[in-house]
């Protein structure tokens, strides 16, 4: 039973990373129309840049903080220079287009940073567990990143239902020819639209650097995961990508814990962990499939458009 | 007595709390050329989609040929001869007006599982497509491309590549929309041409060409059929006038 | 032969015909240069390009032709890849059952594709071919018998019994042409057919084709399951010529390498996935020669492409419309 608290909890964790990735991925594919496969490349940069950065200023907070603002900056001018050239063109455009950045920005980093990829180290006093219950001792780290995230998640939703710009973004996401009817100047818009969403990426990347290795490449994989996230929740759709990362998360964590051990009950021990492995990681797609053959257009369908 | 080739009964459709067709009843003798006018947001749209299939419906029946096909896909109900025209037009502006045509004339010919010879090669496609083509006026422009026509002339095109169907039904979505005086005049004729030989159900804003060619007129007001009957009767009838001149669109300025 | 000058004849304007013709040329004779001048890393370097331009050109079938942004393409090569390299493990070494199983596998894997996923539009089906995709890497990853992660190197190439051996690098690269050559006739046969007409015209307005009776879903599956196949049989070959098969191979930035040489070549043109595989691999290979860097290069070229070329390079030697 702890056990499965302690997976339920880095189930929860890994779906509110995936949500920061997604949420921004959301709304740049609901409100500008944009397939970016370029998104995973601010993932990594954010990680890059928080390495950098702490290494600079000995703190792991300031350091996380610099890289979030300096992965805004790059999104901004991404942006500027050539994502808005890309909204007029195809779907297919945008996949030749974002893919070429992808390239570029996986061979920037290396010629920046070199091949061999760094660590985020966290400050001491996140390096232990704590014991949540009798008996359950959980990294103090991963609590943080829940905390963190949710907080995150929390002010964006503030940030979408609350504000004047939240307002113009729901109604781009439903009804793009309204804004600009409402005489709102939508380049600054999407503009800041694509630097927010850049700035939850990157911030996603370093949240997850500590854990894992900062490396080349490490947004490819985990961008296709929130692809699946935004598709589960329906593209344009803040809230459906908050429910789909969780259960995402939930289904990829607790598929990975519990599959090989449920095969093991009918296959050989070496059997059932190579095809457990398989059918865990395949999990995310096939539950995908489910949601698309029952709904089409995701979980919440944003408002046709 | 001929039965009906179209009879709507009581067909009815909600989107949330808005009824857009509301107990529609409706029927089409073989042959006759059938107007259903009406304001603005009165459903024309939604009962041409009911009829097609492209939206479903909440109540009521649709009989074709004494056949019902109120839950039939839409390609099946085109197989059994129930042809639309669009009211956008939607044509294939990369092919020629002649390869839109042959396109329509494939789908009535057997499964198009025919994965070698090449399609404009073929006489049994090409021949009634020219035929179609030359009913609606338009031989000369066969080997046009479609984005190269003119916007009377598709619509022209959208009325051969129904024809080219063979249908005993043909729904046309206000033939006449946008349209200049000259290509409405020309459209009446082929439309006039094709009575008595097709049944049609011609949805309509233009009020003159409805009461040029219409047998019978049907008024559709917020998804109600409010009158039925022969050009000179709708014309007199008093509830009709209101609807009309409540919504602000007298007969004179249809 | 004389069908394929006559499509190559009728599919448009001279500067295009031209560099048909060219490359035509080019590479059926590359073997003699390469082995006059001892060359031999030119043909590994062209084997491999007209390999993924067969793997381009099935692609290109359903995404040029047919609408179907397809982006799980890679996962075919994939699977006919496996298809060889499964079987020559377990010591079935018979090309005539590693082919047909290479083929016939990823016919079955389009076909459970297609049917989920063309019931979804545009962004969504995108994505959900990705995302499959993305389900048969990891599959491939859990296979520890056949190497996981790290792949599996195939010992012997396929064997067709004394008919062909492709261990001799030049059959198999005239092989691997013999088929490409074939499979563009067969696009080019497929496109202009009544099957073709219903492809086509459900790519530019598919409602249109249901009104006038059409059920394009069960041709839009019959499409997507022949350049599955098509696909398979590039990953078989893809397999022999590199003796090795890995997850690698079907990571999605390969599907992305695949359309990527599909629209640079020019999605409408008979030859286009050949010249776009063959200007990006070349491509790819010159600029890692001259810079350590290449995508500095590559990338903003790729960026450039999509937002100022239409119809790849075909459009900028005026192919423009075809019928």
């Amino acid at each position: 039973m702890l056990y499965f608290i302690e997976q339920f909890l880095n189930g929860i964790q890994l779906g509110m990373l995936l949500f920061l990735l997604a949420a921004g991925l959301t709304l740049i594919f609901g409100i500008m129309d944009l397939v970016n496969l370029a998104h995973g490349s601010l993932y990594m940069i954010g990680a890059y840049f928080a390495a950098s950065f702490a290494q600079l200023t000995d703190s792991f907070v300031l350091g996380a903080i610099l890289a979030v603002l300096a992965t805004f900056a790059v999104g901004i001018v991404l942006e500027v220079v050539a994502i808005r050239r890309l909204y007029a063109r195809s779907h297919l455009d945008h996949v030749l287009g974002t893919f070429g950045l992808l390239l570029f920005f996986n061979e920037l980093v290396r010629l920046i940073w070199g091949p061999a990829g760094m660590t985020l180290s966290l400050p001491s006093e996140m390096l232990n567990a704590v014991e949540i219950l009798p008996g359950l001792f959980y990294p103090v780290y991963r609590l943080v990143i829940i905390g963190v995230t949710l907080a995150v998640a929390g002010l964006l939703y503030g940030l979408v239902m609350g504000t004047r710009l939240g307002m113009l973004i729901r109604a781009g996401a439903s009804n793009r020819e309204m804004v600009g009817a409402l005489g709102v100047n939508i380049k600054v818009l999407y503009t800041l639209i694509f630097g927010l969403g850049a700035a939850l990426a990157g911030f996603a990347g370093l949240m997850q650097a500590p854990i894992l290795t900062v490396q080349i490449g490490m947004g490819e994989n985990i961008l296709i995961a929130a692809f699946v996230v935004v598709t589960i929740g329906g593209i344009g759709s803040i809230r459906g990508a908050f429910v789909a990362a969780l259960l995402v998360g939930l289904v990829d964590t607790v598929g990975r814990a519990f599959v090989p051990d449920l095969l093991r009950v009918y296959l050989s021990a070496s059997a059932s962990a190579s095809l457990g492995r398989s059918l865990s990681s395949m999990m995310i797609y096939l539950v995908m499939a489910l949601v698309l053959i029952v709904r089409p257009e995701g979980l919440f369908p944003a408002a046709s458009k | 007595m001929v039965d009906p080739l179209l009879a709507i009964e009581a067909l009815t459709k909600r989107f949330g709390g808005v009824v857009a067709s509301d107990a529609i009843s409706l029927a089409l003798m073989p042959g006759e050329l059938h107007a259903v006018i009406g304001p603005n947001g009165a459903g024309k749209s939604t009962m041409i989609g009911q009829l097609t299939g492209e939206i479903g419906s909440d109540h009521g029946r649709i009989r074709f040929g004494g056949r019902d096909i109120t839950k039939l896909p839409v390609y099946r109900r085109s197989w059994l001869g129930l042809a639309r025209s669009f009211q956008i037009t939607s044509l294939f502006s990369d092919f020629t007006a002649l390869d839109n045509v042959a396109l329509a004339v494939q789908a009535h010919s057997g499964h198009s599982f025919r994965f070698w010879r090449a399609a404009r090669g073929e006489a049994a496609l090409r021949e009634p497509a020219r035929t179609a083509l030359d009913r609606v006026g338009l031989a000369d422009r066969a080997d046009t491309r479609v984005a190269a026509l003119s916007h009377g002339e598709c619509r022209q095109l959208e009325i051969a590549m129904a024809l080219a169907t063979r249908p005993r039904l043909l729904l046309l979505d206000e033939p006449m929309a946008g349209m200049g005086p000259e290509d409405s005049a020309r459209l009446v004729a082929t439309l006039r041409a094709l009575k008595g030989s097709l049944t049609i159900l011609l949805i309509e804003h233009d009020m003159d060409a409805v009461f040029a060619l219409a047998d019978r007129v049907s008024v559709l007001v917020f998804g109600r059929i409010i009158a039925s009957g022969d050009p000179a009767e709708i014309r007199a009838d008093a509830a009709v006038r209101q609807a009309y001149l409540g919504d602000g669109e007298g007969w004179e300025h249809g | 032969m004389k069908h394929l000058l006559e499509c190559w004849r009728g599919s448009g304007l001279n500067p295009r015909r031209a560099v048909n013709a060219v490359v035509l040329a080019g590479l059926a004779l590359m073997p003699v240069y390469a082995a006059l001048t001892g060359d031999a890393f030119l043909m590994t370097l062209l084997t491999r390009v007209v390999i993924l331009a067969l793997a381009a050109l099935s692609l290109n079938l359903i995404m040029g032709f047919g609408g179907m942004v397809s982006f799980g393409h890679a996962a075919y090569l994939g699977i006919g890849g496996y298809a060889v390299g499964i079987l020559a493990k377990e010591g079935i070494g018979s090309g005539f059952v590693q082919w047909p199983v290479a083929i016939g596998a990823s016919a079955v894997y389009a076909l459970a594709v297609g049917a989920l996923s063309l019931r979804t539009r545009g962004v969504y089906f995108i994505m959900i071919t990705l995302a499959f995709a993305q389900m048969i890497y990891y599959v491939a990853i859990g296979l520890d018998r056949y190497g996981g992660d790290d792949g599996l190197t195939i010992y012997r190439r396929s064997q067709f019994g004394g008919f062909v051996d492709l261990d001799n690098k030049v059959l198999f690269y005239y092989l691997c042409l013999a088929l490409l050559l074939a499979g563009i006739y067969l696009v080019w046969r497929l496109v202009n057919s009544r099957f073709g007409f219903v492809i086509r015209g459900a790519r530019s307005n598919e409602r249109r084709m249901r009104a006038i009776g059409f059920p394009t879903f069960r041709y839009k599956l019959v499409c997507f399951v022949i350049a599955g196949a098509m696909c398979g049989l590039a990953g078989a070959l893809l397999a022999n010529h590199t003796n090795f098969i890995s997850p690698a191979m079907m990571h999605w930035t390969r599907s992305g390498d695949l359309m990527i040489m599909a629209v640079l070549g020019g999605m409408q043109a008979m030859f286009g996935p050949l010249i776009g595989a063959m200007t990006f691999l070349l491509l790819e290979e010159q600029l890692s020669r001259v810079t350590e860097y290449p995508n500095l290069v590559l990338g903003p070229l790729l960026l450039f492409v999509a937002i100022y070329v239409n119809g790849g390079i075909d459009g900028l030697l005026g192919g423009g419309r075809r019928g």
